[in-house]
């Protein structure tokens, strides 16, 4: 058990009504979870999932309406300042004052954790050094690209050395290059020992850097394991994706469903996705059949595949 | 004990962030905040009310510079208090922003308010400061007791800053400020007897008069500043105004909680 750094049982998150009429919202809808030290853990599914929610209240900025939560050992109900000392937070949107500098940001923040500007500063050369910030540091922030800001804000949470970093959609709206340097950085930390909890709705994002994973959706935690495990329950090994031309693919459907029994066929808008152990014999399979598809891709199956399977749904609309 | 003792450590910490923030921003506010109220003091008092006889009897014997000044410097107030609260407040209070980055620290909804109130409260002084300078320099104090107009006019434009942070923490955004700015600050401006005494108006105006706040302000600052001040008025005109600093600031303490750590 001391290996727990974070554990809810029961946790549910309901938001009281915007107004007079609307009903009050559930975001987060009784979730069971325990997470360990030094593990990289995520939190995978589509907008809306309750992610966010979640990660607020192991931030111990969000109260939850039921269940248990413990955090560090603590309830954030009771602790929240003893266990916000000892987070790391890395929000979506960033939040720098953009209008001050690289290192005046650093400053402020190690200051709201009591640490003496000195000390602050000597962490600052070192983490600007990791974020591969240092010859920005008397920028201001407005001046940084967005790869940049990602960056020196996972600096910001790293200035009081927390155990638990906590990090909501960390790649949103960055370009690869920029993405493949942030996930450098973070399995650098996780190296170093850090526990990194995430959210994420790229599963590329959670088999690159999840020891171990959940998957959410309407609020309910749907699937756990690590990413191959969830791959080998829910997957099959490999995928032949097929894109028919315009008003072809319905009438495909039709022909393969009479075709093939035993393998998962799933409809995508824009092509059909026919999972089974050999690609390459289920493509020659379709070709048997008279079938002539304006592309076909055999690949082994992703956590994509898992949430399809799992919810009828893709990840990202 | 031990805890409040924290918290008074915690609320200075977003004090010093404020600091800083404002060193990146003071140009902009000065100008609003001091040189404003300074030139209508200039223009209106000693321009414009050359040409209004010191024989007047609501202006009570004075001339009208020395009638206008303290009223000036009460309205000067209450909008220093609402600019220091409502635009600043309504904005850190976004996603992203200031207010909640501090409280994804060790920081407290609370410590925020606490800090930032303090940081209203010594720039409401600071710009009272500013122009009870130059109203002394006009030579319009005429009593020892003027030296009480500054925490007067310090306590006018926090008792209308904390209401409007307690408004300002639950804006989805800052479209509404401009409408308290247009439908209540300019009335209470122009009608609390800032520019001419309330006697001249209706009886029944100058009742309803009586009760808005910056009517107290006003006549607070005024009669310390002309030293007709009476134990009775004042002691009404200052419970008034702490009352609302008071509310304010105890409905902001709820909303910061509840739109913070939501």
């Amino acid at each position: 058990m001391s290996d727990v750094i974070a554990q809810a049982t029961g946790l549910v998150k309901t938001y009281p009504p915007r107004d007079k009429r609307s009903a009050p919202f559930t975001a987060v809808d009784g979730i069971d979870f325990a997470l360990h030290r030094g593990e990289a853990f995520g939190f995978l599914g589509p907008n809306g999932a309750g992610k966010s929610s979640t990660m607020r209240m192991i931030a111990c900025v969000s109260p939850p309406t039921a269940g248990t939560l413990r955090v560090l050992g603590m309830d954030p109900a009771v602790d929240g300042r003893r266990i916000r000392a000892r987070l790391g937070v890395v929000p979506q949107d960033d939040a720098l004052d953009s209008e001050l500098s690289v290192r005046e940001n650093l400053l402020i923040y190690g200051r709201y954790f009591g640490l003496s500007t000195r000390l602050i500063d000597e962490r600052a050369t070192r983490l600007l050094d990791f974020a591969q910030l240092s010859d920005k540091a008397g920028e201001r922030v407005e001046a940084l690209s967005g790869g940049m800001r990602r960056r020196l804000t996972i600096a910001r949470s790293l200035v009081n050395e927390p155990e638990l970093l906590l990090l909501d959609e960390p790649t949103t709206g960055l370009d690869p290059q920029a993405r493949h340097v942030l996930w450098d950085r973070l399995f650098r930390l996780k190296q170093q020992g850090v526990t990194l909890v995430l959210t994420t709705h790229y599963m590329d994002e959670a088999e690159q850097l999840c020891d171990r994973l959940v998957v959410m959706d309407g609020g309910r935690i749907v699937a756990h394991g690590s990413p191959a495990e969830l791959i080998a329950a829910h997957a099959t090994r490999e995928v032949l994706e097929l894109r028919f031309g315009i008003g072809e693919q319905a009438a495909a459907l039709d022909k393969l469903r009479q075709a093939v029994s035993g393998d998962r066929i799933e409809e995508l808008p824009d092509r059909l996705l026919w999972y089974t152990g050999e690609g390459d014999a289920a493509l020659a399979a379709a070709h048997a059949l008279g079938l002539t598809p304006v592309t076909a891709l055999v690949r082994r199956s992703s956590l994509e595949d898992v949430f399809l399977a799992l919810t009828g749904r893709t990840l990202v609309d | 004990m031990a805890t409040s003792a924290v918290s008074r450590g915690m609320a200075l910490r977003f004090y010093r962030y404020c600091w800083l923030h404002y060193r990146r921003n003071w140009k902009g506010t000065i100008v609003i905040s001091v040189a404003n109220p300074l030139l209508f003091l200039i223009a209106i008092g000693a321009g414009l009310g050359t040409l209004v006889g010191s024989d007047v009897a609501a202006l009570g014997g004075v001339s009208y510079l020395a009638f206008f000044a303290p009223g000036m410097l009460a309205a000067a107030s209450m909008q220093n208090g609402m600019i220091e609260s409502a635009f600043p407040v309504s904005y850190h209070r976004m996603p992203g922003r200031a207010y909640p980055v501090a409280v994804a620290t060790p920081l407290e909804p609370v410590d925020v308010l606490n800090g930032h109130a303090l940081f209203m409260a010594v720039k409401v002084a600071i710009g009272a400061a500013a122009f009870c300078a130059v109203m002394f320099a006009f030579g319009v104090a005429t009593s020892p007791l003027a030296a009480l107009t500054l925490p007067a006019a310090a306590l006018t434009g926090f008792a209308f800053a904390m209401p409007v942070t307690a408004w300002a923490v639950t804006l989805p955004d800052v479209r509404p400020v401009q409408t308290l700015f247009k439908w209540v600050v300019m009335p209470l401006y122009l009608f609390s007897g800032t520019f001419f005494a309330t006697t001249q108006l209706p009886e029944a105006a100058q009742h309803l008069v009586a009760l808005t706040p910056l009517w107290h302000g006003v006549e607070l600052c005024r009669t310390l500043t002309l030293g007709t001040a009476t134990w009775a008025g004042s002691l009404t005109h200052t419970g008034y105004l702490s009352a609302m600093a008071l509310a304010g600031y105890l409905l902001a303490r709820r909303n910061f909680r509840r739109h913070l750590h939501p």
